[in-house]
C-alpha cells in the first residue's frame, strides 16, 4: 500500500493501462480513500481524453480516398508506380 | 497472379476504414496538409504491396500505423544527417494540474456535465502537440491520440520501452506547459484565477 507520492508516480502507467494487476490493485485501493490523488488522476484522465478527441477530428481532404483507390487500381493494372 | 490480386482487393476493403485516423496522425506528424496526404497515400500503397506479409488475425490498425510511422521517419529523417534528438527544458511534474486543478474542481462542482478541459480549442490542443520536438511528438501521438501500448510504440519507433515511457513523460509535461500558456494568454489562468472559487484544499 503506497503513499501519495508512490501513487502519483504511477499516474501515467495507470492511465496508459500498463500496470500489473497487483500494482493496479494498490493504486485503486489508495484512490479509494484519498480524494486528493483521485482528483489528480481524474484531471489527467480527462486531459488524455480531451487530447485524443481534439487531435483526431480532422476532415479528410476531398479526393484523398479516391486518389488512394486510384493508386491501388493503377498498381493492379500495371507494374504500379505511384500516381 | 490471382491470389495476390484477391489479397490486395481484401486489403482495400479492410484498410480504408482507418484513413481518417491515419490522416489525423499524419497531420500531427508532418504539420502540413500536403505532406500528410502524401504520407497517407504512401502508407496505403506500401500496405497494399506488402499485404502478403500481414499476419491475418493480428491487428491491422497497428500494422498500418507502423507503416505510417516508418514512412514518416524514412521520409523526413532522410533529409537530416542524423536524427535530431531535441531536448526539453525541465518542467515540473503535474504542471497543468498544479495550475488549473483548483479551477477544474470548482467548475466540476458547478456543472457535472461539461468537461472543464474542453475550454481548450481544438487548434490549441493540436498546436501544443505539434510544437513538441519530433522525438517526443511521435510517442505522444501514438499513445495519447491513438491509444497504442508501450510495447507497440517501442516496436514502431524501434526504441526500448523505458525510452518510450520517459519520452511520454517529458513530452506530456511540455504539452501541458504549452496548454497552460494558451490558457494564460486568454486570461483564463494565472494570477490565481479560479482560486477564489476553488475549495481551498490547497491542491494546486
Amino acid at each position: 500500500m503506497g503513499d501519495c507520492n508512490d501513487t502519483l508516480k504511477e499516474l501515467e502507467t495507470f492511465l496508459d493501462g500498463e500496470l500489473t494487476p497487483a500494482a493496479l490493485a494498490d493504486i485503486r485501493s489508495h484512490l479509494g480513500h484519498c480524494p486528493e490523488c483521485l482528483e489528480a488522476f481524474d484531471f489527467h484522465a480527462e486531459l488524455k481524453a480531451v487530447i485524443a478527441v481534439k487531435c483526431q477530428n480532422d476532415e479528410l481532404p476531398a479526393g484523398l480516398l479516391a486518389r488512394i483507390e486510384q493508386c491501388f487500381q493503377t498498381d493492379l493494372d500495371a507494374d504500379g508506380r505511384i500516381g | 497472379m490471382v491470389a495476390p490480386m484477391a489479397e490486395r482487393a481484401a486489403f482495400a476493403a479492410e484498410a480504408m476504414q482507418y484513413a481518417p485516423q491515419l490522416y489525423s496522425a499524419a497531420l500531427r506528424m508532418t504539420r502540413n496538409q500536403a505532406d500528410a496526404e502524401d504520407l497517407v497515400q504512401e502508407t496505403y500503397l506500401r500496405g497494399f504491396r506488402s499485404f502478403h506479409t500481414f499476419e491475418q488475425g493480428t491487428n491491422l490498425r497497428a500494422w498500418l500505423f507502423r507503416i505510417l510511422t516508418n514512412a514518416y521517419i524514412n521520409r523526413y529523417r532522410a533529409k537530416q544527417r542524423r536524427p535530431i534528438e531535441s531536448d526539453l527544458g525541465e518542467i515540473e511534474d503535474l504542471y497543468l494540474y498544479r495550475r488549473l486543478g483548483g479551477m477544474e474542481a470548482a467548475a466540476a462542482s458547478l456543472s457535472a456535465e461539461d468537461q472543464f478541459l474542453d475550454m481548450f480549442t481544438d487548434d490549441e490542443v493540436k498546436q501544443a502537440l505539434e510544437d513538441l520536438p519530433e522525438n517526443f511528438r511521435l510517442p505522444v501521438i501514438l499513445a495519447d491520440v491513438e491509444g497504442f501500448s508501450y510495447k507497440e510504440i517501442a516496436e514502431m519507433l524501434d526504441i526500448p520501452i523505458g525510452t518510450v515511457m520517459s519520452r511520454l513523460h517529458r513530452g506530456r509535461k511540455a504539452m501541458q506547459k504549452a496548454l497552460y500558456d494558451f490558457a494564460h494568454e486568454r486570461g483564463l489562468a494565472g494570477q490565481g484565477a479560479g482560486r477564489s472559487e476553488a475549495d481551498g484544499t490547497g491542491h494546486g
